[in-house]
């Protein structure tokens, strides 16, 4: 009965969006007020009964419904309660069903967050979103219903796959979808905007801050995915360039040039064609993301056991929502003015350097995700293509990117002098150049100096956002003060900028210092790595609630003191009888020490083999996303989203009367 | 507009436009040189056998763990298997820790190099992590060899187990 009703609520939410998509786009055209007055109710609609839906299939989990195919294959009455609430977004099925409902809640948070925006303007953003949602929620229905019945339901489920039961699961993926669906906000925007010929800085205001919250929520869910992989996996490794990593780093890109294009928007007035063309680009992107994850054309750790022929709707659906949205561009965009001119060095041309440099790195991702399926799809042959490709290629891209950084937020709009610039940051380029230097010198010696280049950009972008935090409070008689009259997106950006420097020094020292040995270890034999001294004391069994695990334990000593004891696990899941290797690690700020266990090497010595990781500085990695990620939120929330928003505030009630009578 | 009569402003213009082209176009340069240096050709192990595999490049061979083929070092992290299109098998060396879902029967991805004696020097060994999930591309090969061997009536049966 209760999946039936989440079946029946999930085709009344296809029937609100398609009525949410039609009638207040026709409205707006037609001149109907009733018609264009729909839009907000029926997104409310949608997501009530998507919340059904959803709540429904999460009900059939908890009670254990093996009627329920998804369910069945997804679950086990062994496995603990939060996991069952997880594993709605375990599988293909609930992913789809996560996905819509995320795409509902933005719907409304647009609808709820609009008033302030010209009603005709705020129906045709509905309207676009609704049609993203009808073609997600007729896949649903066509292709991938989550709540087909099985004619004979098995006494158990098949279990959640033993890699996602882990509190990873629980946050990675929602956060990846808030940022996927996010930019479809800024999509709409762009479409409406198109749509209606209206492309000014107000424009680029409304967009500002939703595509800001998206790409905070993509930055965490990114982060969450590296951080999930590096424990879980069992490799050590934070990035693999694996295609589905690429597939959600490529509108992070995307959007992250979108940000800087944005800013240019608002403030100068230009870029504006350039800028609609990245919100269409980013969103494209996320889809194209959410394709390759689902269409099961991908080899990868994400790749589990997938259906190919659901690949072909997405792909269809994705070159609708592409071909229309470029079809609108290229029928729009030769009618943008821009207005702001500017000259060769300004903070324009600067920030016209980073999106060209952010979307040639994408370029280059996408090549290398995308190259080997066409050449597989045509029979030409089964190619893949190695990190190092992507290694090389970012690293050649990121090191002018990020000298310009420094340089960025210090020119002026309009028109700066090259020459005065340099020599304004001359102390700033001679102190970064320097403590690059000195700094890893003075702690490693010599063979610290390969990390001369990135630490030497951190120091850069770090001391020359203080200088623009600096510059700000110059002539101001009560500096204190005037520290809290500098706008909150100023500090986000400045934060931000800090992220990235801290990332960098994460990549850089941990890339160069870590030290990795794989080593065959019989119980109490002792080793010494990366300073430290690994005493082995053996394997034991213990059992875990629905596993088997096989439990090292080892010692880890500094100068004859104790530093920590770990607990590198095996685990053998019981239903799907798969192993599992739980590393265990010991963090602090400056280094971690990772430990996972191989297998038994057979014989009566007891001998495993055994993975020890020194690595040090790697948690600044996720450090630095976080602060980028806590950086946008603090943008977001600015001041003069909230003024305008109240500014706008009569008129609109005045509308809305109108609207209703 | 000839290149005399051609403003201060002008010619820093082209000056910029020029840099970028340069820039833009060094930086696809790279890319592709990057790029083709780093493209990892897959090969099955019939064409391993027969000759068809550059033994100057790293490459990718896939297939099923032969059964009964696993063989360790006693003082190291040595292992020694083959994998095999059920057709053709080829020999692999790896020195370190195989994936969680490295069996025999299993299929799974090797990157290496081939050796001059015709094995296989892996520097990593990819399984998936999912029981019932086979790499497309050894599903692929295993479906050519099985086409084959059917033609030629083989007698012994060629399940993958």
């Amino acid at each position: 009965m209760i999946p039936e009703l989440g079946h029946f609520a999930l085709v009344l939410a296809l029937a609100l969006a398609v009525i949410q998509t039609v009638f207040p786009m026709l409205g707006t055209f037609r001149h109907v007020q009733n018609w264009v007055a729909v839009a907000r109710p029926a997104a409310y609609g949608q997501l009530f009964f998507l919340s059904v839906a959803y709540a429904c299939l999460t009900y059939s989990f908890i009670v254990s419904d093996f009627s329920v195919l998804y369910v069945a294959q997804n679950s086990n009455t062994e496995l603990p309660l939060i996991y069952r609430i997880v594993s709605v977004w375990g599988g293909h099925e609930g992913s789809l069903l996560l996905w819509a409902l995320t795409l509902g809640m933005w719907t409304v948070a647009v609808a709820l967050f609009s008033h302030n925006l010209p009603r005709e303007m705020a129906a045709r953003v509905i309207s676009v979103m609704g049609f993203v949602s009808v073609g997600f929620l007729l896949f649903l229905v066509i292709t991938s219903n989550p709540f087909n019945r099985l004619s004979s339901a098995p006494a158990n489920g098949r279990d959640l796959n033993p890699l996602l039961q882990d509190p990873g699961l629980i946050m990675h993926p929602p956060m990846l979808y808030m940022g996927y669906v996010g930019f479809s906000v800024v999509f709409a925007f762009a479409v409406t905007a198109l749509i209606s010929g209206r492309l000014d800085s107000a424009w680029a205001r409304w967009s500002r801050p939703w595509t800001l919250i998206a790409w905070v929520f993509l930055t965490l869910g990114i982060t969450l995915g590296s951080w999930w992989a590096y424990y879980e996996l069992g490799w050590g490794g934070w990035w693999f360039w694996d295609p589905v990593e690429n597939a959600s780093f490529m509108p992070w890109l995307i959007g992250t040039a979108l940000l800087h294009s944005l800013a240019v928007t608002e403030k100068r007035n230009t870029f504006k064609a350039w800028t609609v063309l990245l919100a269409i680009l980013a969103f494209s992107l996320s889809l194209l993301g959410t394709f390759l994850v689902r269409s099961g054309v991908l080899t990868s750790v994400h790749a589990f056991a997938s259906d190919p022929s659901r690949g072909l709707f997405i792909l269809a659906f994705l070159g609708v929502v592409v071909g229309l949205s470029l079809a609108l561009y290229a029928w729009r965009a030769p009618s943008i003015v821009n207005s702001g001119g500017f000259s060769m060095v300004s903070r324009e041309s600067l920030l016209l350097l980073n999106n060209i440099l952010l979307v040639v790195a994408c370029a280059s991702v996408l090549l290398g995700t995308l190259y080997p399926l066409f050449l597989d799809a045509f029979n030409l042959g089964k190619i893949s293509v190695g990190p190092p490709y992507f290694d090389n290629v970012f690293m050649f891209l990121m090191l002018p990117l990020l000298v310009l950084l420094g340089v960025g937020p210090l020119a002026r709009w309009k028109q700066d002098n090259a020459k005065q610039l340099v020599w304004h940051l001359r102390f700033l380029l001679i102190a970064s150049f320097g403590l690059g230097l000195l700094v890893p010198f003075f702690f490693m010696g010599m063979k610290g100096l390969s990390v001369f280049p990135g630490l030497a950009l951190a120091f850069w972008i770090t001391f020359t956002s203080v200088q623009s935090v600096r510059e700000r409070l110059r002539h101001k008689t009560n500096r204190w003060q005037a520290l809290s009259t500098i706008p909150r997106s100023f500090y986000g950006m400045t934060l931000a900028h800090i992220g990235v420097a801290v990332f960098v020094i994460g990549v850089t020292v941990s890339t160069a210092f870590s030290t990795e040995q794989d080593v065959r270890l019989e119980p109490h034999v002792e080793l010494d790595l990366a300073g430290y001294h690994f005493i082995f004391e053996g394997v034991e069994s213990v059992p875990g609630p629905n596993y088997t695990a096989n439990r090292g334990t080892i010692t880890v000593q500094q100068n004859g003191e104790l530093v920590t004891v770990l607990h590198p696990e095996k685990r053998t899941y019981l239903v799907q009888t798969m192993p599992m290797t739980e590393a265990d690690i010991d963090v602090t700020l400056f280094r971690d020490i990772y430990i996972s266990l191989g297998e038994p090497l057979g014989g009566d010595s007891g001998a495993w083999s055994v993975r020890i990781y020194h690595k040090p500085f790697i948690r600044w990695i996720w450090l630095g996303a976080l602060l980028m990620a806590i950086g946008g939120v603090l943008s977001a929330l600015d001041m003069r989203y909230r003024k305008l928003a109240r500014a706008r505030q009569p008129v609109t009630e005045a509308d809305s009367v109108t609207a209703t009578a | 507009m000839s290149f005399i009569t051609m403003t201060r402003k002008h010619k820093q213009r082209l000056t910029v436009v020029l840099l970028l082209v340069v820039g833009i176009g060094t930086a696809v340069a790279l890319a592709l040189s990057a790029f083709q240096e780093n493209m990892l050709f897959f090969f099955n192990p019939s064409e391993v056998v027969a000759g068809e595999v550059p033994t100057d490049r790293t490459i990718r061979v896939g297939g099923l763990v032969t059964n009964g083929s696993v063989k360790r070092a006693n003082d190291s992290l040595l292992v020694e298997f083959s994998v095999t299109d059920t057709k053709n098998s080829v020999p692999v060396k790896y020195e370190g820790i195989l994936p969680d879902l490295f069996r025999e029967g299993q299929g799974i991805i090797a990157i290496g190099r081939l050796e001059a004696d015709g094995s296989f020097k892996a520097q990593e060994v990819l399984a998936k992590h999912d029981e019932t999930y086979m790499p497309p591309e050894v599903a692929d090969s295993l479906k050519a060899a099985q086409a084959e061997n059917a033609q030629i009536k083989m007698p012994e049966s060629h399940r993958a187990n």
